[in-house]
């Protein structure tokens, strides 16, 4: 396997882009990583997109962003696989160069959301769900989580305080980030007091619909050196990638993340790194209840500590291990398709010493976690900074 | 999406709550499937779930989706069957919702789910209440 590097970042800011269609959102962000890249044309573009046709009515992007960006003729591949359509895309991106077919690769994702109604949106994202055995019966994205939070809940003593410290953390991080849909200044009382969306989360317990695109220029390391850099090279050193049923009804044990463990497993195993040598880490929050979860099944704290960790500044910038520096899927946003290489840009932004306000000192290695639907699916990456 | 094609593959496991038993290894699966995923055994025997179990977590969506607005707030559970299959039901005639716990003796009941406007189908089905 040939060694990967990342060689240029680029978004858009997320928010509510009434002005903009989806081509021109995800060419704002393609083109700003091949002009941090320095480079004007590419082997491959990989895209991740949940369900433009539910949410635009357009499907076909390969072909349609590809042409769009300049690039008519390149090969390009859309992958899917809901909330974790962005990790995928850059997964099957690195695999393309560590496999020696491409050598310098345009890794991409977005979602446009606001083009249809609440009702519409809702029902795009329940497709993540068993829609079949579990949606029929009129459970929700947030009520699958709820069902996991109570769980939790019980289990191991989470409080929904612990919870709103979550979103409470986040959105004061994103507050540092220009990119972020919200810079809101968010407490545990408006978080409780917030209407209540399913029994135990809150509204502002939950990620927003928002409207981004954000792309990676990755390439070999030789062909890296070769192009002559003067950003400190970061490399992609641990890809992890698993999946679980997407029904809760069929999970092993509903008090953990199993598919985050085990892509977490497997990104640790390729990178030779264990969870104390990762200085921050983005996660996937579409849910407060999803951070502590995530932080768990990553290794960083045991079963039942996530909670206590958040209250502890465990996961605060200037903690243990700084989660979501960005203000994660909570205040950022989450356009589906565009958050797990949304999560990159930060992790390399931070990597880079480039992160400003919110910057971890000494960041030498961070991780992403990107994940799909109520955790059917997840997606690990390990990035290193030389 | 839902069409009166859909509605009539599946009134097995919808009206009569019909499940397949691993002829090998017995694990039971609702729905049905082609493959045991507990052992690779291909082949099954039908059989009736229980109607008694209890919730294993439950919500209370307050923000329902299309279809369901008439029933807000809608108490869901996942209910763990005396066989041990988990199935995801609504839980039905709840006065309190603060009264609903983990740990809660449910039965299904046939009831009325939705009924979907476009596909101009009543979907019928099983929900939980107070054993």
């Amino acid at each position: 396997m040939r060694d990967v590097a990342v060689i240029g970042t680029g978004m858009v800011h997320f928010g509510e882009l009434w002005s903009d269609p989806l081509r021109k959102i995800w060419a704002g962000a393609a083109l700003a990583a091949l002009d941090d890249a320095g480079v004007k044309t590419v082997d491959h573009i990989t895209i991740g997109c949940m369900s433009s046709g539910l949410f635009t009515g357009q499907e076909h992007l390969a072909s349609l962003l590809a042409d769009e960006a300049g690039l008519n003729g390149v090969p390009a591949t859309r992958v899917e696989s809901a909330c974790a359509s962005g990790g995928l895309a850059l997964r099957t991106g690195f695999a393309e160069i560590a496999a020696g077919l491409a050598d310098v690769v345009l890794v991409t994702g977005v979602e446009k959301m606001t083009d249809v109604d609440g009702a519409a949106a809702t029902y795009a994202l329940g497709t993540a769900a068993d829609q079949q055995w579990e949606g029929f019966h009129g459970i929700t994205f947030p009520g699958l989580y709820a069902m996991l939070a109570r769980i939790h809940m019980q289990r191991h003593g989470t409080t929904i305080e612990q919870l709103a410290q979550v979103a409470v953390k986040n959105h004061a991080n994103g507050r540092l980030n220009p990119h972020a849909q919200y810079h809101l200044k968010v407490t545990v009382e408006s978080v409780l007091e917030s209407t209540l969306v399913a029994d135990p989360l809150h509204l502002l317990d939950c990620s927003p619909i928002t409207d981004g695109a954000a792309a990676l220029v990755l390439a070999s390391v030789d062909k890296a050196r070769e192009l002559g850099r003067a950003k400190p090279l970061v490399r992609i050193t641990g890809s992890g990638l698993a999946t679980d049923s997407i029904a809760l009804a069929n999970r092993a044990d509903l008090g953990e993340l199993a598919a985050v463990r085990k892509a977490a497993e497997r990104a640790y195993a390729m990178a030779g790194r264990k969870p104390a040598d990762i200085d921050l880490v983005e996660v996937h929050d579409c849910f407060t209840i999803a951070e502590i979860m995530a932080t768990e099944a990553l290794g960083f704290f045991a079963p039942g500590d996530g909670g206590p960790a958040v209250e502890r500044g465990d996961t605060a910038i200037g903690g243990k291990i700084p989660v979501n520096t960005s203000g994660g899927l909570k205040a950022k946003g989450h356009p589906v398709g565009a958050t797990g290489v949304a999560q990159a840009v930060e992790i390399v932004s931070q990597l880079r010493g480039a992160a400003g306000e919110r910057q971890v000192k000494g960041a030498k290695i961070g991780m992403t976690q990107n994940m799909g639907g109520s955790g059917g699916s997840s997606v690990v990456h390990i990035l290193e900074v030389e | 999406m839902f069409s009166p094609a859909i509605a009539w593959r599946e009134y097995p496991q919808r009206y009569r709550l019909e499940a397949a038993r691993c002829t090998k290894c017995g694990k039971i699966l609702y729905p049905p499937r082609l493959v045991c995923p507990q052992c690779g055994a291909r082949t099954f025997e039908t059989v009736v779930l229980p109607r008694e179990g209890k919730v294993l977590t439950y919500t209370v969506v307050r923000v329902p989706p299309t279809g369901f607005s008439e029933q807000t707030p809608l108490p869901i559970a996942l209910v763990e069957l005396a066989n041990g299959v988990r199935v995801m039901v609504q839980i039905a005639d709840v006065a309190d919702p603060e009264s609903l716990t983990i740990g809660m003796p449910v039965r299904l009941e046939f009831r009325r789910i939705n009924s979907d406007g476009e596909a101009g189908v009543i979907f019928y089905g099983h929900k939980a209440v107070r054993a």
